[in-house]
């Protein structure tokens, strides 16, 4: 059954203050989740004054300055930094979002920067995301066709039919909207999440695509697809600007038509 | 005992149900044969005198019970689909699932069964 209280074990203490340089005067306050699971020491929040006028516009400018000058051992994946790797999303202000594309000065009061929730840790702000992984591979997302592709030029896309993939194939994989939706933290080992599912749709609404039928076989279950309650966090959450909910309801409307 | 199976093979799991559609799509219908027929009886109980004798010769009326029974039936129906879709959710061992849903199913379908029942009793006078 659901628990609601933490184990002992997961209960997140008071960490360190790490104060900022004598003479700031523009500081903010970073309070941030570490975690190391082979430490045997429960989580705990540390505090960063970070001096805002040697630091750069974004959450992940200021995390970088925090490993750089103030704590080495602070674990964070980044790479590219303007919001296409997807490699820096993380909790931070209480939505799930991409440090790098978050602006500080957005952010009121302190800013509290935990991991994607509901995932394993590896360290500090690093998320296994193993099975989300997985779950995006299982939905085979590639080309699938029977008729043998023509031997001198590529397969041709009406211009109608190529504006049905914008606002899906932009996904970058951040797993910000599966780790926002409720009922993926409860069922994420058989329902697929919203990414999964919206790179589906993106391979069923494809007109070269030959294989329609069968992915929505594949999709069609209580749990892998219709675990989604319309809740929306997805969409509310999504740094791309992207709609998860709308691609699952339309998946949905295809499922029914094709009953009656 | 250690899993070794690979990520992808615990995700694929057992395959598709191929199920889930109906669930999905009677749970819709239902709500909305459910507006109306919810706002009738709200509004046809509240513009009645509270007694016994009007109630009953009221339900009495051909029409007014065929609807009263399908009231039952869809409320029910619709209970089902809900409560199943909330099982699952927050109940996540097998056989903990598997018993609550019997008993909720049988539950619904019980309730669903005294309500006819009853609507069809007054109506023929029994």
């Amino acid at each position: 059954m659901a628990e609601f209280t933490l184990p002992a074990n997961s209960v997140i203490k008071q960490g360190k203050l790490f104060k900022a340089a004598d003479g700031a005067t523009n500081i903010k306050r970073f309070v941030v989740y570490r975690y190391d699971p082979h430490s045997g020491e429960n989580p705990r929040t540390d505090t960063y004054e970070v001096d805002l006028d040697t630091c750069g516009p974004m959450v992940l400018d200021a995390l970088l300055k925090i490993k750089d000058e103030m704590d080495a051992t602070l674990s964070l994946r980044r790479s590219c930094r303007e919001g296409i790797c997807g490699s820096c999303s993380m909790n931070i202000d209480g939505g799930n979002t991409l440090a790098c594309t978050q602006s500080i000065s957005a952010i009121k009061g302190d800013v509290k920067v935990y991991p994607l929730p509901h995932q394993p840790v590896v360290k500090d702000l690093v998320s296994d995301l193993t099975n989300f992984y997985a779950q995006y591979a299982s939905v085979e997302p590639w080309m699938k066709t029977d008729t043998a592709t023509p031997p001198d030029r590529e397969r041709l896309q009406s211009r109608e039919d190529r504006e049905k993939l914008d606002g899906l194939y932009e996904c970058i994989l951040c797993a910000c909207c599966s780790t926002a939706c409720p009922s993926y933290w409860w069922n994420s080992d058989r329902y697929l999440g919203p990414a999964a599912l919206l790179n589906a749709y993106r391979w069923i609404v494809d007109s070269r695509d030959e294989a329609t039928g069968e992915r929505l076989d594949d999709l069609e279950d209580p749990f892998k697809l219709y675990r989604c309650h319309t809740i929306m966090n997805c969409t509310k959450v999504c740094p791309k600007g992207l709609n998860p909910a709308q691609a699952i309801a339309e998946t949905k409307k295809l499922l029914v038509q094709r009953k009656i | 005992m250690t899993d070794l199976r690979s990520p992808l093979s615990r995700v694929k799991g057992l395959g598709s149900a191929k199920d889930g559609t109906s669930h999905f799509w009677h749970q819709r219908l239902t709500s909305l044969l459910m507006v109306p027929l919810v706002l009738w009886i709200g509004f046809s109980l509240a513009a009645m005198p509270v007694d016994h004798a009007t109630l009953t010769s009221w339900i009495q009326q051909t029409w007014i019970t065929v609807t009263l029974v399908l009231l039952i039936i869809v409320t029910f129906y619709h209970a089902q689909l809900g409560l199943q879709v909330i099982i699952e959710d927050y109940v996540s061992s097998h056989s903990r699932r598997m018993l609550i849903l019997l008993l909720s199913n049988l539950s619904c379908l019980l309730l669903g069964v005294i309500g006819v029942v009853s609507v069809l009793k007054i109506s023929f006078g029994a």
